[in-house]
């Protein structure tokens, strides 16, 4: 399968956010996403892997912490080693060359964007806050039991709770997508995006922006 | 965070007058009307200023036609030609909503006398 779309994408830091002017005078609340050191490190092609795709890296490492596989890698593509890999299907591989930077410019301002990032983690969650119930009254006789989740299914038919049902448990500290966000600004001088709207996880959190899946 | 205060830096305004709750404001707000812009002037004292940084606030109350009206701008608001202080109050709080309960004479500000200059 390879791709037919030109997926561009750069590795980030989400600095955290703030709020901007637009040109109508509107106040706009922006994440601040610094995407400095992006670097190509390996192209995939059909011929030899059977799709195509670019590998970007990105952040600093402790030259000491680089295994010599991944020295040897980095050194094939005639960059220093990077803290972050990730791979982007993309159809127009081939426009890009090994050891390339990459800077914000690859993204302007009004583009829409994909982020994908690590959701800050919550703890043991009840099922109001992990799913959205709506719990039980908080009178007519309710008693100690207002953020319950309710039943859970039935008695002897079937006898035993369904799989996948929604219940208590571990919530966020997972890879979340938030999909269709705009490109409100670039900075080249600085290396920063400014996002339109939040982006998953917590402040200096690493974060993939790439241009947007669905959409126009 | 050295790097976000350098965002905001281009959002702020350098030219916004030190003013305070008490204060009387002359506020020349930019009315676009399609192709044409206007100054319009909302003078009234400011009842309290909200919030930091970009999206600081401020709202100035007057009475008009009896009829008491409230207006928030944002301070670093573009759409903020100048604001201009007609005059200086001296009040205790920092919140002047007392004085949406008060009418005619109890309305008044005191004006802020300063004395540095008199010794």
């Amino acid at each position: 399968m390879t791709a037919t779309r030109n997926v561009k994408g750069l590795l980030g830091t989400k600095l955290g956010m703030t709020q901007v002017w637009d040109e109508n005078n509107v106040l706009i609340p922006v994440t601040v996403v610094q995407a400095d050191s992006n670097v190509v490190t390996q192209l995939r092609n059909a011929d030899r892997d059977g799709y195509t795709a670019v590998q970007i890296g990105y952040g600093q490492i402790d030259p000491r912490k680089v295994t010599k596989p991944m020295a040897g890698h980095f050194e094939s593509a005639g960059v220093t080693p990077r803290r972050h890999v990730v791979e982007l299907r993309t159809a127009d591989a081939e426009s890009y060359e090994l050891g390339q930077a990459l800077s914000v410019e690859v993204f302007e301002s009004g583009q829409k964007v994909d982020v994908v990032g690590k959701s800050k983690g919550k703890g043991f969650a009840g099922v109001m806050k992990r799913h959205g119930f709506a719990g039980v009254g908080a009178s007519h006789g309710s008693h100690k039991n207002h953020r319950k989740p309710g039943s859970i299914g039935g008695a002897s038919t079937p006898g035993r709770v369904f799989k996948g049902l929604r219940m208590a448990g571990r919530m966020g500290n997972v890879r979340h997508t938030t999909l269709n966000l705009t490109v409100h600004g670039v900075d080249a001088e600085k290396n920063l995006l400014l996002i339109k709207g939040a982006v998953p996880g917590a402040r200096g959190q690493v974060v993939l922006v790439r241009s947007a899946v669905k959409g126009a | 965070m050295n790097i976000i205060d350098s965002v905001n830096a281009a959002s702020l305004r350098s030219d916004v007058p030190d003013f305070r709750p008490g204060d009387t404001v002359k506020v020349h707000v930019n009315i676009i009307e399609g192709k044409n812009t206007r100054v319009q002037i909302f003078q009234g004292y400011v009842l309290g200023r909200q919030g930091q940084g970009v999206g600081e606030t401020f709202t100035v109350r007057k009475v008009s036609f009896g009829v008491g009206v409230e207006r928030t701008f944002p301070v670093h608001s573009p759409v903020i030609e100048k604001i201009e202080i007609a005059a200086r109050g001296d009040v205790r709080r920092a919140k002047l909503y007392y004085m949406r309960d008060r009418h005619g004479k109890a309305a008044r500000i005191k004006e802020k006398r300063d004395f540095k200059g008199a010794k």
